[in-house]
């Protein structure tokens, strides 16, 4: 396998990337902010305002869409493109498009920060957005794998870095996924009805849900982990044998996984039982990435003592096996009985939210920022302060997914008692008034977490207005 | 052989498109030619323009992102809300309103359940009448009318994707409903959920 490649020529397109960069630290707090709102709504119902835009029911939509493509999306997209022209020795195929990628990808997010809560929804989840903005995102993610393919072809290394493996899947399948799954036929200008019906609908649409999980928020940030954890450990990828096994592995299982979020309905069990039998499957190349990014740090584990950006990716990838380690097993019917519909769903996703995506983010500014704004590697404005960003994102993760766990528990148990005569136990307003103490915890772990991105942005701030002489200072 | 793969950008992208196929054709393809999940159950009908307007701002307002509308076959589930959901009833349902969340309780058959005064004073201000409710309250749905004059054009859309609306249903779907909130098109919409089968332990 070929090394990593030097240092960046200066004739590299960084513009874009810086431009995704800072994008990515803005939407990551819109979206943790809207979503520490939805979490105070649940516990105290008062803060829904009594509002028609700033309820729970249209605000989660946003919530959601504003962490995974917003915050995810520009961070995949900048990142993509960084490691692209690095690891390809190439500048971005064109810099116009690239241009248009950005400020369409930043058109999207617009779009439907102001459509969500005006109630324009197709009720898809993760697709929620109305066709024209459906139209604008096939637009702009077709001239994404235009600057990005285009970039491979003029690749002047032979070989193709493994994280351009990733990132490839994430394009090619999620331009599949979108467009399959939001055929609709238009209404207004602001309404459609899906195509599918009923039990097809949600087939399609859970194909769709569980690879945007699958390709998105696991492909796309592999493909960000296969380049920054080993540039930051300074050591090479453990096993590239592990990496084209668990690559090929990962993405072929994928696509089946999507049934396990439709056990027990109307879906034939045919389905079902294929979607729980894959799900399981898909423990293995999960932590096959998990491994071969963790083991990564042999001869390199001194490093996490002192090193807290080394410490992000790290833990990001251990929240990764654990919450591939529980999907499959959520997929287990018997257990899906159980945990379906609950907020153990809620914090199982988090785990995987905030604990993977999140923080491999996280770690991969803190690795680019000071590169982009030309610094050396390392060199943030203070490692004290993302020494501090890691403990607040570690306890805000921890405490979010406890609180989840013990609710969802406690809600499946719930409802599912009988008395010894056969009638159930509890009335269903029984679990709510019972969750209230998890929701407040989730608030708490929420807000620190989010209080962690606030943290990050100062330091930010204070890294890109950092006077050049300062920097050459503290590198001599 | 992936040393020949991880040269050509071309092949792998082929490679990649080929790997990431099967699991969506498998799993949907054939799903649309099983009549268990095509064909209505017996005495299904499409909504009523009313009916659907009220779906439309179920939709509108995130029922669905709370309310589940789907009973498993699981005894509990049964015993709390009725007999499990059949494919045969949502083959008109586009899009499906499963939902994948229940912090309120599944709405699947909760047509007939409560009466139209109770629905009214519960979506007005729910904890008026659940105490320990977290739902937020919907006041705008009572002074806001039925956008009527759009239903027709969604009959029209629904019966090109295959829902069984008559010229008759899209001519006359905007009529009689000139002093009808948005309230009323969202408990008619509620009030018939699930009610095709009646069977409830």
């Amino acid at each position: 396998m070929s090394d990593l490649p030097a240092y960046h020529p200066p004739n590299y397109n960084l513009k874009v990337v810086r431009q995704f960069t800072i994008m990515t630290v803005v939407w990551g707090i819109v979206g943790m902010l809207v979503g520490v709102l939805i979490a105070a709504q649940l516990a105290w119902p008062a803060m829904n305002f009594n509002s028609e835009y700033l309820h729970f029911g249209r605000l989660r939509p946003l919530h959601t869409n504003a962490v995974i493509f917003a915050f995810g999306g520009c961070a995949l997209m900048g990142t993509s493109l960084y490691i692209v022209q690095l690891t390809c020795q190439a500048k971005l195929f064109s810099a116009r498009l690239a241009s248009f990628v950005f400020w369409g990808w930043q058109l999207v997010i617009v779009s439907a920060a102001i459509t969500l809560p005006l109630g324009l929804t197709t009720s898809k989840e993760y697709a929620e957005l109305e066709w024209p903005i459906d139209i604008l995102i096939t637009l702009v993610w077709v001239a994404y794998a235009i600057v990005f393919f285009g970039t491979i072809a003029q690749r002047k290394t032979r070989h193709i870095y493994v994280a351009n493996w990733f990132f490839a899947a994430f394009i090619i399948a999620v331009a599949i996924l979108h467009v399959v799954n939001s055929l609709a036929i238009p209404v207004t200008f602001t309404k459609s009805y899906s195509v599918y019906a009923g039990t097809i609908d949600a087939m399609v649409q859970w194909w769709y849900g569980h690879n945007a999980v699958g390709f998105f928020l696991t492909a796309g940030f592999l493909g960000m982990m296969y380049y920054f954890v080993p540039k930051q450990a300074n050591r090479p990828i453990y096993s590239y044998r592990l990496s084209v096994v668990h690559f090929w592995a990962l993405i072929s299982i994928y696509v089946w996984a999507g049934p396990h979020h439709l056990h027990y309905t109307t879906l034939p069990d045919w389905v079902q039982s294929l979607g729980m039998a894959m799900s399981l499957i898909l423990l293995a190349p999960s932590w096959g990435g998990m491994i071969n990014g963790i083991m990564t740090l042999s001869g390199a584990w001194d490093k996490l003592r002192t090193d807290p950006i080394l410490k992000f990716l790290v833990v990001s990838l251990s929240f990764y096996g654990m919450s591939t380690f529980e999907g499959p097993m959520m997929a287990i019917k018997s257990v899906n009985s159980l945990s379906h519909y609950t907020d153990w769903t809620i914090g199982h996703v988090h785990s995987g939210a905030l604990g993977w995506v999140a923080m491999i983010s996280i770690g991969a500014m803190y690795h680019l920022i000071p590169i982009l704004w030309g610094r050396k590697q390392g060199q943030m404005y203070s490692e004290k302060l993302i020494e501090m960003h890691f403990w607040m994102a570690t306890i805000g993760t921890v405490l979010y997914i406890a609180s989840m766990w013990v609710n969802g528990l406690m809600q499946g148990l719930m409802w599912r008692a009988v008395n010894s005569d056969g009638t159930l136990t509890y009335s269903f307003v029984e679990s709510v008034e019972a969750s209230l103490p998890g929701y407040i915890v989730r608030f708490i772990g929420g807000g620190i977490f989010l209080s962690g991105m606030f943290v990050m942005a100062y330091n930010v701030w204070k890294t890109t207005r950092m006077p050049q002489q300062l920097v050459a200072e503290k590198a001599s | 052989m992936n040393d020949f793969i991880e040269k050509n950008i071309g092949v792998m992208m082929l490679l990649i498109l080929f790997a990431v196929s099967f699991g969506g054709i498998i799993e949907i393809v054939p799903l649309m030619n099983q009549n268990v999940v095509t064909e209505p159950i017996n005495g299904l009908k499409p909504l009523s323009p009313l009916q659907l307007a009220g779906r439309d701002i179920y939709i509108r307002e995130g029922c669905h992102v709370c309310h589940s509308q789907m009973i498993r076959p699981l005894r509990s589930e049964v015993e709390r809300y009725g007999h499990y959901t059949v494919a045969g009833e949502l083959v008109y349902n586009h899009p499906f309103l499963f939902g994948s969340k229940r912090t309120g309780p599944d709405l699947a058959r909760v047509g007939g359940l409560y009466s139209d005064a109770w629905h009214q004073a519960h979506l007005y201000d729910p904890r008026a009448v659940v105490p320990e409710s977290n739902m937020p309250g919907f006041t705008w749905l009572f002074d806001t009318p039925v956008d009527a004059a759009v239903l027709p054009a969604k009959l029209r859309a629904l019966r090109t994707v295959g829902v069984p609306y008559t010229d008759d249903n899209i001519a006359n779907a905007a009529q009689g409903l000139e002093d009808t909130t948005e309230a009323d098109a969202l408990i008619a919409y509620l009030q018939q959920l699930g009610t095709l089968i009646k069977d409830r332990r």
